[in-house]
């Protein structure tokens, strides 16, 4: 959590002193030392990135590949995870899924992060018409559960990835949203920005280089979860057969294709992907939590 | 008292236009042509226009919309061209079956995630914040829908404790006739026992499902609010006066947490009634979410407008009724907190006081 630290560092300046402070790797210790959260969430991101890659990288088989002769075979030493119905390599496709399902929820994350904060900062700082607007959209979204919302709209665009992405981007906006313009609603009248106002800088020199930098880092952690967020819904709605579509081996449409073997024993084709599901999520949420606390921390 | 009352439900109607808005131009506005979905993919040009014409789709977007406002004044929300009958009907039957799966499961996290959050909150730092947190974190990371298979694996695939997956009963039993909708309460009436105990085995396993989840949002903010409450000042003089620790806990931590507590149970039940449709999909659940589901990969556009809008009355009325509990028990809501000087009532944010959101998406 790059963005904390920064944050941290910024808010009291004589702690990073060359001279009298510790040293960079023993502050790491000792913040790991004081919370576990920060330990789990390190390691299972880490776990998930490297398994991420290694499965775009060397799979040990093709995720595509079928090979009906093989179907169905449960976990054992050629198989780790089993087969399919297909008889497709399930740990072949959770690693490349899995992967997929970060990348998808990264752009998510990302594009929401952007047009929220964005439009926050707009909004919050123009005030007038325009905010009354913004904002009267932003709760008229956030009165329907994000899940369903985002269920919605994907329904109604139609099933491709891009659709997809494009649905729950909107799902996830009026949260960052609102965050943002509460914060930049605060640091309007702040010294600083009367300050920039006085010496004559332009309105969007002022949201820009001074109001936005002062926000952001409330949005960055709320972007942080969102990745959580996204990934459960993302495969969610792919697990409804809303969102992307076998044969792709995203770890939503594998769960689901496994659904109907899980009362006849074949447990492996749904149970492997979920965890996987579990392993990126709850590496982001413990970063979460952590960051959270760091955080709330600095406010009080 | 009345004044905010007044105010509030004004705020819900509005909501509700807002949602009634939303809802039109998510199935108008957005680009999908419902008229090539009921054509078919083989319909020719000439075909796909005489369907547009017959739903009305040639029409200006104004006049859809004036007759899609008729419809839903006089509680008409369409046909359902996959089951036959009026969306309305169809929903309507169908929400005491979700309804059954929201409340019980709703109870059960309550039951465990209330006490858990507040033990967690006075001993904070303590083994049991310790590991209500990382419950809580990990509950919050778990895709219900694959907490579900897990155990149907467990309990019916591998301990035969729990009844296979096929909806509300097994296929053989005799069902009694419907004065509710809801099959425990139909069975209950009649004296059905050997559906009704049937029924409560089937309904354990999704409730428990959905009760996991939400055990996690719900302890996590009572276990915030009463380490809010047990830093206040009126606990440490409580404290300072010698009271018990009991006396303590039942008069001033537990009735401030209490409040806090409806809002995430209210948050939480919400979210239920537009989440359950993967479990639903899981179990069979014949419920809402699974009418919605067969709406979905049928494209059945009334249909999945209708439950839209319902889910969206639902939370409306769910959001109300938090909030105006939430003044009862809470007079600072309806007087506003100012101590001296006039008493002016801030201005609730449209469409109300708090949203509804998933409970993952709360953050406090």
């Amino acid at each position: 959590m790059d963005l904390t630290d920064d944050g941290r560092t910024r808010g009291r300046p004589d702690d990073a002193g060359p001279a009298g402070g510790p040293g960079r790797s023993a502050r790491l210790r000792s913040e790991l030392k004081r919370h576990p959260s920060l330990v789990a969430g390190g390691a299972l991101a880490a776990a998930t990135m490297i398994v991420a890659v290694a499965g775009h990288l060397a799979p040990p088989h093709n995720p595509l590949a079928i090979n009906p002769g093989h179907s169905l075979a449960p976990p054992g030493p050629g198989h780790w995870f089993g087969t399919d119905q297909f008889g497709r390599d399930v740990f072949s496709r959770v690693l490349y899924g899995l992967g997929l399902d970060v990348v998808i929820g990264l752009i998510v994350a990302a594009l929401a992060f952007a047009v929220g904060s964005m439009a926050g900062l707009v909004s919050g700082y123009l005030g007038g018409w325009i905010d009354d607007i913004v904002m009267r959209v932003a709760d008229l979204l956030m009165s329907f559960p994000s899940f369903l919302l985002a269920l919605s709209i994907a329904v109604v665009l139609g099933n491709t990835v891009r659709n997809v992405i494009i649905a729950v981007t909107i799902a996830y906006v009026p949260y960052l949203l609102r965050l943002t313009r509460g914060s930049v609603l605060a640091a309007r009248g702040a010294d600083y920005v009367l300050g920039a106002r006085a010496v004559g800088a332009s309105r969007s020199r002022v949201m820009t280089l001074h109001i936005l930098p002062n926000v952001v880092g409330p949005a960055m952690v709320q972007a942080t979860l969102m990745l959580g967020w996204a990934i459960l819904d993302v495969s969610g709605l792919s697990f409804l057969g809303v969102g992307i579509q076998p044969p792709s081996p995203e770890l939503g449409v594998q769960v689901a294709q496994g659904a109907s073997y899980i009362t006849s024993g074949q447990w492996w084709i749904s149970v492997f992907p979920g965890a996987a599901i579990i392993l990126a999520v709850l590496a982001i949420n413990f970063l979460g939590d952590y960051a959270d606390d760091k955080l709330r921390g600095q406010g009080s | 008292m009345r004044r905010y009352f007044i105010r509030r439900l004004g705020l819900a109607v509005l909501t509700l236009a807002g949602i009634v808005v939303l809802v039109f131009m998510l199935t108008h506005i957005l680009p999908g042509n419902p008229a090539l979905v009921a054509a078919g993919n083989y319909a020719n040009a000439h075909a796909l226009r005489v369907i547009e014409r017959q739903m009305g789709l040639n029409r200006s977007l104004a006049a859809q919309f004036g007759s899609y406002l008729g419809n839903i004044v006089h509680g008409s929300l369409g046909t359902s061209y996959t089951t036959g009958n009026t969306v309305a009907h169809d929903l309507f039957t169908r929400l005491p079956a979700t309804a059954e799966l929201a409340v019980v499961s709703t109870i059960l996290a309550t039951i465990i995630g209330v006490p858990l959050g507040v033990a967690a909150g006075l001993r904070a730092g303590g083994v049991t914040d310790w590991a209500g947190r990382t419950g809580a974190v990990i509950g919050t990371s778990i895709p219900i829908y694959w907490l579900g298979i897990v155990l149907i694996v467990i309990c019916y695939a591998v301990l035969h404790i729990a009844p296979a997956p096929t909806g509300e009963v097994n296929a053989f039993a005799a069902m009694p006739p419907s004065y509710t909708h809801s099959l425990i309460l139909d069975s209950l009436i009649s004296g059905n026992w050997p559906t009704f105990f049937d029924a409560l085995r089937h309904l354990a396993l999704p409730a428990i499902t959905l009760g996991i989840v939400e055990t996690a949002p719900i302890l996590k903010i009572t276990r915030s609010a009463t380490l809010e409450v047990a830093g206040c000042d009126y606990v440490r003089t409580a404290r300072a006066y010698g009271l018990s620790r009991w006396e303590i806990l039942k008069n001033d931590v537990l009735r401030n947490v209490a409040t806090k507590v409806l809002t995430a149970v209210g948050i939480v039940f919400g979210f239920l009634l537009g989440g359950s449709i993967l479990v639903e999909r899981i179990y069979d659940w014949p419920g809402i979410g699974l009418y919605a589901w067969n709406a979905v990969t049928t494209t059945d556009y009334d249909a999945i407008q209708g439950y839209i809008l319902l889910v969206g009355l639902v939370y409306v009325l769910l959001n109300l009724a938090v909030d105006l509990l939430y003044a009862v028990a809470d007079p600072r809501i309806r007087f506003g907190s100012a101590g001296g000087g006039p008493r002016r009532r801030p201005r609730p944010p449209w469409p109300g006081r708090r949203v509804i959101s998933p409970p993952w998406a709360e953050r406090h």
